[in-house]
């Protein structure tokens, strides 16, 4: 292992024991949809937050000592320096107490783990990017890379899904992301009386794309499972072949480096042979009841 | 960390010199963990002495049944397998992983200060010797190292016992474990009615051999030696056909064996835990009463176990046979994609351990299309 | 809950052995009662303050008219109804008698059986109105009540172990009993909570614990009898503390009807 001359013991440990946290602060917390809030962390150590890079697609471990640990993936943009967005949803013990928690307070994080999204496969095509619900928290780290290199790319568009227009994570940043040079739709389930938007599964939007060359296309999803098997159909009708298909997808990771065994789906370890798949991959596992 | 080097030429040393190799490690500061006789069975444990072994005894096992008989002879190492592994020393059931600590500055997490025991482990036969190595790829082999494996791995000293008599659920020949030990030992020993046949396989296993009154072994003694493992890989009737077996599990994932056998497994985890490469674990916090001192507790944990697939308020693996299927495709399919070798080393445990008698070789064959 | 959540603890028919761990628990209980407003515990405090409470605990089985229409007042009174123990959760041993004849038990033991009003039965808690949460063990650990307490409190899920006894067992290094002793044993079947104490011992695991989520004691019984245990004997290893679990009973059920039928 390469130990630059700055690391410290402390930081020795870190590349020596898997398991160790590094202490992270709480900056900033904004509510974003319901039940869902982004906690921006900065390293309270100076040379670890010098250090830390991520790729879009990858997740770091969260812990909160005496409560437990949670995968979470990052949000952020790769650019980023100081601090580090991550999107959390209330869904456990752990996210229940992280949300009782107040800018200025400290937990672990270890991390980044798992495998990125393909972005050395979208230089140069046109870059489908589906969404449902909170799914857009892992793919915002694209969206930035996309808008700061945006003319290595062909077209891009954002294809969003929620149960309802309140459920459109990140809604202020779209106008940015369209002057950006990013196509976005999006469509709710239930609309509001103010809604004047689309309504119904987001798969009807891949139905209406205009795709000019679907075999220059990488289309990269995130949602619901049953949202991304009906988007991988559609995007099959419009001649995506499956290893086109890109999906981050969730299990309950724990040690994050394939030690524990938690994570497994057939062959693959979730945490570090994914979360993101090449659906062509991963797909003879993900449609085994119970695997 | 065993090391292959050079092997001179085999040694002989009397009966009375093992109690000179437990007393040559003892004194280089060696915990000698050892087979002992407890509770009914041949265990690992720590030992002193050569009065601990289990000198006269042998095993008669059967799917779902052990028991001790005595043997006609002395000897030290006329068993095979019992319910222990080594891995209970390498990647002990509990472990504390990490500790944080609550200071002016917030939490402050720190590796455990739990010292890594240094280990003889005296009797490790074949299949185990490739139980270690499978351990080695999973905690030693990949882009992160488990530190608490590394540590007592790095520092064991592997004595290995070559076998001279197999059991009923025996099946390393299948799976090209034994029972011949030939590599990933210091020492390896041949036991003989009047004393040890010697292998050196390290330079550390050659420094303690100059201790010892061994001597260079003379042909007959060497021939002895040969015979007597002959004897072991003669006896060997179980076996597992390994053709394809990859491919064979992970195109049956509906094969209705597996529903069969969810009707007779109990999901009681015996089978993971006696399984020397099974290395499922999961990781609990736990602090005291204020709450400002936290250790995360590392503990063996199964894929046999309802909520250890709990995601997101529900299970993944919702019933016994998505369970059983878990473990017998990772085990002997899914485990060749992973660390590019079977997960089983055929040493028969999971069969003799299952309290209800379930011997995969048969599930296999049965999803292979033969009858059992 | 407003500040601290009232807690309540019920007794019905029990040794008030769970009650005793609570107790039991000292520094625990002090951490307890700081976090809770312990409103209605007879054996600890003859403070009663009446209802609502957050929090019910309720030891014992339901074993008479009385029980039966008490429960449902507590079940009212109470916003989150934990039962605590083999007696609440299952009927715990005094259920042996739902096989038996109470008349005669009744005839057998007092001399004035006249005098006795009771159910033919002991049941569950959760046989008569909604449980919110089931603490298993004959009696329960303290250390698992502090946790469910803690984390009702906290809002989040309780961290009881639901795998089996066997893991324990083997964590801890004791040989199984069953492969190597031929004692019958109800690990396999049986949920972790004791730290796997029987079978260290020598002991078949009786099930204190109640069944495993999941479990198949179906299995363990066909299996015993396989490797030749008669039915006969079988039964009264499921009838035990939780003998009267749906699971439990289940099993011991249909062992005695293959010993009736002479298997």
């Amino acid at each position: 292992m390469n130990l630059s001359p700055l690391m410290t013991h402390a930081h020795a440990a870190v590349a020596d024991n898997p398991w160790l946290s590094q202490t992270v602060r709480i900056e900033s917390i904004t509510a974003e949809i319901p039940e869902v809030a982004t906690y921006e962390l900065a390293f309270v150590d100076p040379v670890l937050a010098a250090r830390y890079r991520f790729l879009p697609g990858q997740f770091n471990m969260l812990y909160l000592p005496g409560v437990g640990e949670v995968a979470i993936s990052i949000s952020a943009n790769p650019n980023s320096r100081e601090r580090w967005a991550h999107t959390i949803r209330v869904a456990g013990t752990v996210t229940q107490s992280l949300s009782r928690l107040q800018p200025g307070a400290t937990l672990g994080l270890r991390g980044p783990y798992g495998n990125p999204w393909p972005l050395a496969d979208c230089l140069g095509k046109d870059v489908i990017l589906v969404a449902g619900g909170i799914g857009l928290a892992p793919l915002r780290p694209v969206i930035y890379e996309l808008l700061a290199n945006r003319a290595k790319y062909g077209n891009v568009t954002l294809l969003l899904g929620a149960r309802t227009p309140e459920g459109l994570l990140y809604p202020g940043e779209y106008t940015d992301w369209q002057a950006g040079g990013i196509e976005i739709e999006s469509t709710v389930d239930r609309a509001s009386s103010e809604w004047t938007g689309n309504v119904g599964v987001v798969t009807l939007l891949i139905d209406r794309l205009p795709l000019p060359r679907p075999d220059q296309t990488v289309l990269l999803m995130c949602g619901p499972e049953v949202m991304m098997h009906f988007t991988v159909k559609s995007a099959r009708k419009r001649g995506l072949a499956d290893k086109q298909i890109w999906l981050s997808s969730e299990r309950n990771m724990q040690c994050a480096v394939g030690l524990c065994g938690h994570c497994q789906l057939g062959p693959t370890f979730v945490c570090k042979d994914g979360p993101v798949f090449r659906y062509d991959h991963i797909a003879p596992f993900l449609k085994v009841e119970g695997l | 960390m065993t090391a292959n080097a050079s092997t001179e030429s085999e040694f002989f040393f009397a009966r009375a010199g093992l109690q000179q190799l437990i007393d040559v490690l003892r004194t280089r500061g060696y915990k000698v963990v050892g087979p002992t006789i407890d509770q009914g069975a041949i265990i690992y444990d720590e030992i002193a002495s050569v009065d601990q072994l289990p000198q006269g005894w042998t095993d008669q096992q059967e799917p779902g049944q052990y028991r001790l008989e005595r043997r006609n002879d002395e000897a030290w190492f006329g068993y095979v397998v019992g319910p222990h592994s080594w891995k209970r020393y390498l990647f002990p059931p509990l472990a504390t992983v990490s500790v944080a600590d609550k200071t002016a500055a917030g939490w402050q997490m720190t590796s455990s200060p739990d010292p890594s025991p240094k280990y003889a482990f005296l009797g490790v036969r074949a299949c185990e010797l490739a139980a270690i190595k499978i351990q080695d790829r999973v905690f030693l082999g990949g882009a992160y190292v488990d530190p608490i494996y590394r540590d007592r791995r790095e520092q064991a000293f592997v004595i290995a016992v070559n076998c001279t008599m197999a059991g009923t659920n025996c099946f390393c020949t299948s799976m090209n474990t034994g029972p011949r030990c030939r590599t990933g030992f210091d020492l390896a020993l041949t036991e003989l009615p009047d004393g040890f046949l010697i292998e050196v396989g390290s330079d550390s296993g050659s420094e303690i051999v100059r201790e010892l009154q061994a001597r260079v072994a003379e042909l007959a003694e060497s021939q002895a030696a040969e015979q007597a493992r002959l004897q072991a890989e003669l006896q060997i009737t179980k076996k597992l056909d390994t053709t394809d077996i990859r491919n064979l599990l992970l195109t049956n994932l509906e094969h209705p064996r597996w529903a069969d056998v969810a009707t007779r497994c109990l999901s009681c985890t015996n089978c993971t835990m006696v399984c020397p490469t099974c290395f499922c674990t999961s990781v609990s916090e736990v602090s005291d009463l204020q709450g400002d001192h936290v250790e995360r507790h590392r503990q063996w944990d199964s894929c046999f176990n309802l909520d250890f697939s709990y995601m997101n308020g529900g299970n993944v693996r919702n019933d016994i046979r998505s369970r059983y299927r878990q473990w017998l495709t990772h085990k002997l399919a899914s485990w060749i994609d992973q660390f590019g070798s079977s997960g089983c080393v055929g040493c028969g445990r999971c069969i003799t351990w299952c309290p209800v008698a379930i011997d995969l070789t048969v599930e296999v064959a049965a999803i292979r299309g033969e009858t059992p | 809950m407003a500040d601290r959540p009232k807690l309540a603890v019920f007794k019905f028919a029990s040794c008030d052995g769970c009650q005793l761990s609570l107790l039991d628990a000292e520094d625990e209980l002090l951490a307890v009662a700081g976090a809770v407003d312990i409103a209605f515990f007879p054996e600890a405090s003859s403070r009663m303050l009446p209802g609502p409470y957050d929090i019910a605990l309720v030891e014992g089985s339901i074993t008479t008219a009385h029980d039966a229409e008490r429960i449902l007042e507590v079940r009212k009174q109470s916003r989150f109804l934990m039962t605590i123990g083999a007696c609440a959760t299952a009927g715990g041993i005094q259920a042996l008698r739902n096989w038996g004849d109470s008349a005669e038990f009744l005839r057998a033991v007092y001399a004035r059986p006249e005098y006795i009003s009771t159910l033919t039965t002991s049941t569950a808690v959760a046989d008569h109105v909604a449980v919110d949460f089931e603490l298993r063990g004959c009696p329960i650990n303290h250390h698992q009540l502090v946790e469910v307490l803690a984390s009702l409190i906290a809002g989040r899920r309780p961290r009881t172990p639901t795998h089996s006894v066997c893991l324990d067992c083997k964590r801890r290094g004791t040989v199984c009993i069953t492969v190597a002793q031929g004692i019958p044993c109800l690990g396999p079947v049986t949920q972790a909570g004791c730290g796997a104490i029987c079978p260290a011992y020598d002991r078949g695991c009786y099930g204190c614990y109640g069944p495993v989520k999941q479990g198949n004691s179906e299995g363990l019984g066909d299996h015993l009898v396989a490797s030749g245990h008669h039915p006969s004997d079988l039964v009264p290893l499921f009838r035990n503390f939780n003998g009267y679990s749906p699971e439990f009973r289940a099993e011991s059920d249909r062992l005695a009807a293959r010993a009736a039928q002479g298997d």
